[in-house]
């Protein structure tokens, strides 16, 4: 597939991260087609989350760029939704669920309007997608980790963005909960949307996504699970020590 | 007292003026708490006194304008350096707050020192700045006050959405194209102007507490936002008065030290009360779980005995009951609520037995729990 470069969703050039002297990202070429449900997996350290960061521009690269559809990202915000992990905010926050879904239409609001009428439908349809309609007005400490995470994705699903960066969105989540929000990633894909997950359980992989990059530091690969999901890829990225029976999975992809 | 507060001038004057600075620091210190940034209300103030000195010595005149402008120059320079020593080394915030209010607090009192040990006398008056002299307040200082205190009100209401997304997830605000260091600045400024406001009455010492202790009890009231912030400042603003009115009674009571004392007992009165998060509702909680548990577990422990016993009309004795309960001692109490619902009688000397209706009770009781049924 030769594409040109307009084409990526999200195109990322020479992409170094570093704290200190430390490199965090060192040199990140990662292209995305439109269109794909991508895992992001490493381990420990690897730089995930900051990977994700500095695509949103939230920790500054030492060098490199990110481009989002053809232009660089500061053009192209409005495309673009994040999930941050559940653990970066106070969930003691004085506030409801719907109350943070809306924060979803704050961008588009833009300077000082308030959300009305139509933000709060559309927060509530989001609300319905993620499930959460019987709990729009508690306050999001009476919620489960699970229900936190879903009411973050909705928070998202009301940008209607054309991207999805999700930090670890199945972070504290049962099984239940995580089904459901891997079959709304799915249907996101089926909407033409590109959707980028960093994700922790390898096990899950071939199962839940179609494309998959993997990182530590630099990126090991990336591209179509199925070709690059393999267990000598895998070795590479966490060092020899493959934290599941690798071989029995791949071979099953 | 009431009629003082109506007829009185310099009384009246006083409580207006602490009534709308608890008001003002009330509505402001909320964004502060919420952030976990309740040290900045601390370090604007003890960062203003340097301020203070440094615009006495350099004009040598006491307008007190004057005087604002220096401390409100010299908080902002402290805050910004918190931010900028936060974002650029490894020291957490705490530790910022913590360095810069000492740094720029001992400079304040070296330089009050020095203007103090001068020949002339023109300095009397300015360690009123360290401990405040609301008894000095005068209309026009009121007025600056109702001004510049309905401005900042006005900020936090025409940037309400803004500095909300700012406390509850920053970097989320980010992605989403507002310029969050540019709010953040807004959001710390209004608060340094309100803790300057502060200084001439209550002083650069007790000033944190009335941008902390406000906010701290409307929280225990509300979950709401919005709520909070107009809770928070009608407590303040009820301190305030409460203070001036208080410290009016007694001559030579400190109005200032009065007025925190006002919001501490707010803040108490807060946490022991409060619905839902209130100390006394979450011991009633407890209790009454307690109560319902024991409840569940002495009748599902009369079932027990009587699927064993085969005959449901078996009396079984009060000993039995407390040797199989984790908690023997409430046994007795818990029988007699079962007993008042009728689902258990006493039978015999001190046998007990689950009536029908309490036997139907406690197979789906134990069927939700998730035992046969």
């Amino acid at each position: 597939m030769v594409a040109e470069a307009s084409d990526w969703a999200v195109d990322v050039n020479d992409l170094t991260v570093a704290y200190r002297e430390k490199p965090v990202l060192w040199d990140i070429d990662l292209q995305v087609p439109s269109g794909v449900l991508m895992a992001i997996v490493g381990p420990n350290g690897a730089g995930k989350t900051t990977m994700i960061k500095a695509i949103l521009n939230l920790v500054s690269p030492t060098a490199g760029r990110v481009h989002v559809f053809g232009k660089p990202y500061a053009q192209q915000r409005r495309l673009v939704a994040y999930v941050p992990q559940r653990g970066s905010v106070d969930w003691d926050f004085p506030t409801h669920v719907l109350d943070v879904v809306m924060m979803g239409r704050y961008g588009a609001l833009g300077w000082t309007r308030r959300p009305g009428r139509r933000e709060r439908e559309q927060a509530m349809e989001a609300i319905r997608k993620v499930g959460m309609e019987d709990f729009v007005t508690r306050q999001i400490s009476q919620l489960s980790g699970g229900q936190q995470q879903r009411v973050f994705l909705a928070r998202a699903l009301v940008q209607d963005a054309q991207v999805y960066l999700m930090d670890e969105p199945f972070q504290g989540v049962d099984a239940k909960t995580e089904r459901a929000i891997i079959e709304l990633l799915q249907e996101l894909r089926s909407a033409g949307k590109t959707v980028l997950v960093v994700h922790h359980d390898l096990q899950t992989v071939p199962e839940y996504f179609d494309w998959v990059t993997l990182l530590n530091v630099r990126r090991i690969a990336s591209g179509p699970v199925d070709e690059v999901f393999t267990e000598e890829n895998l070795r590479t990225a966490y060092g020899g020590r493959v934290p599941f029976e690798s071989h029995r999975k791949v071979e099953e992809a | 007292m009431l009629h003082d507060l109506f007829f009185d001038y310099t009384l009246r004057t006083v409580a207006l003026g602490s009534g709308l600075l608890g008001l003002v620091s009330g509505a402001l210190g909320t964004f502060a708490v919420l952030r976990r940034q309740s040290l900045l209300g601390d370090t604007v103030s003890h960062t203003a006194l340097p301020g203070i000195a440094l615009a006495f010595l350099v004009t040598g005149t006491k307008t007190p304008l004057l005087f604002l402008l220096g401390a409100a120059l010299a908080g902002w320079l402290g805050t910004l350096l918190v931010m900028g020593v936060t974002r650029t080394t490894r020291l957490k915030s705490d530790s910022a707050f913590g360095i810069v209010l000492s740094v720029f607090f001992g400079f304040g009192l070296v330089l009050l020192t020095f203007i103090q040990k001068q020949p002339n006398s023109r300095q009397a008056g300015l360690e009123k700045f360290l401990f405040g002299q609301a008894t000095a307040l005068l209309a026009g200082d009121v007025l600056v006050m109702a001004v510049v205190g309905s401005l900042l009100l006005l900020t936090v209401v025409i940037f309400f959405k803004e500095f909300k997304l700012a406390a509850f997830d920053h970097d989320y605000g980010v992605s989403l194209g507002f310029p969050m260091r540019a709010i953040d600045i807004l959001l710390t400024s209004t608060l340094v102007v309100a803790v300057v406001l502060g200084l001439q009455t209550v002083g650069v010492v007790l000033m944190s507490a009335l941008i902390v202790a406000p906010p701290a009890a409307a929280r225990q009231w509300t979950d709401r936002l919005g709520r909070m912030i107009w809770l928070a400042a009608a407590f303040g603003a009820a301190a305030g008065i409460a203070g001036a009115v208080i410290s009016s009674t007694t001559s030579r009571l400190p109005t200032g030290p009065v007025i925190v004392l006002c919001a501490s007992g707010l803040v108490l009165i807060s946490l022991a009360f409060a619905p839902n998060r209130g100390l006394l509702w979450r011991w009633a909680r407890q209790l009454r779980n307690r109560r319902r548990l024991m409840v569940d577990a002495v009748l599902l422990d009369l079932l027990e005995l009587a699927d064993q016993h085969g005959d449901p009309r078996h009396p079984h004795r009060l000993e039995t009951l407390q040797a199989m309960s984790l908690r023997p001692s409430s046994v007795t109490g818990t029988l007699a609520d079962l007993n008042a619902r009728g689902w258990v009688r006493a039978e015999g000397a001190d046998g007990w037995i689950l009536t029908p209706e309490g036997g139907r009770e406690a197979r789906r009781r134990r069927e939700a729990l998730g035992g046969r049924p």
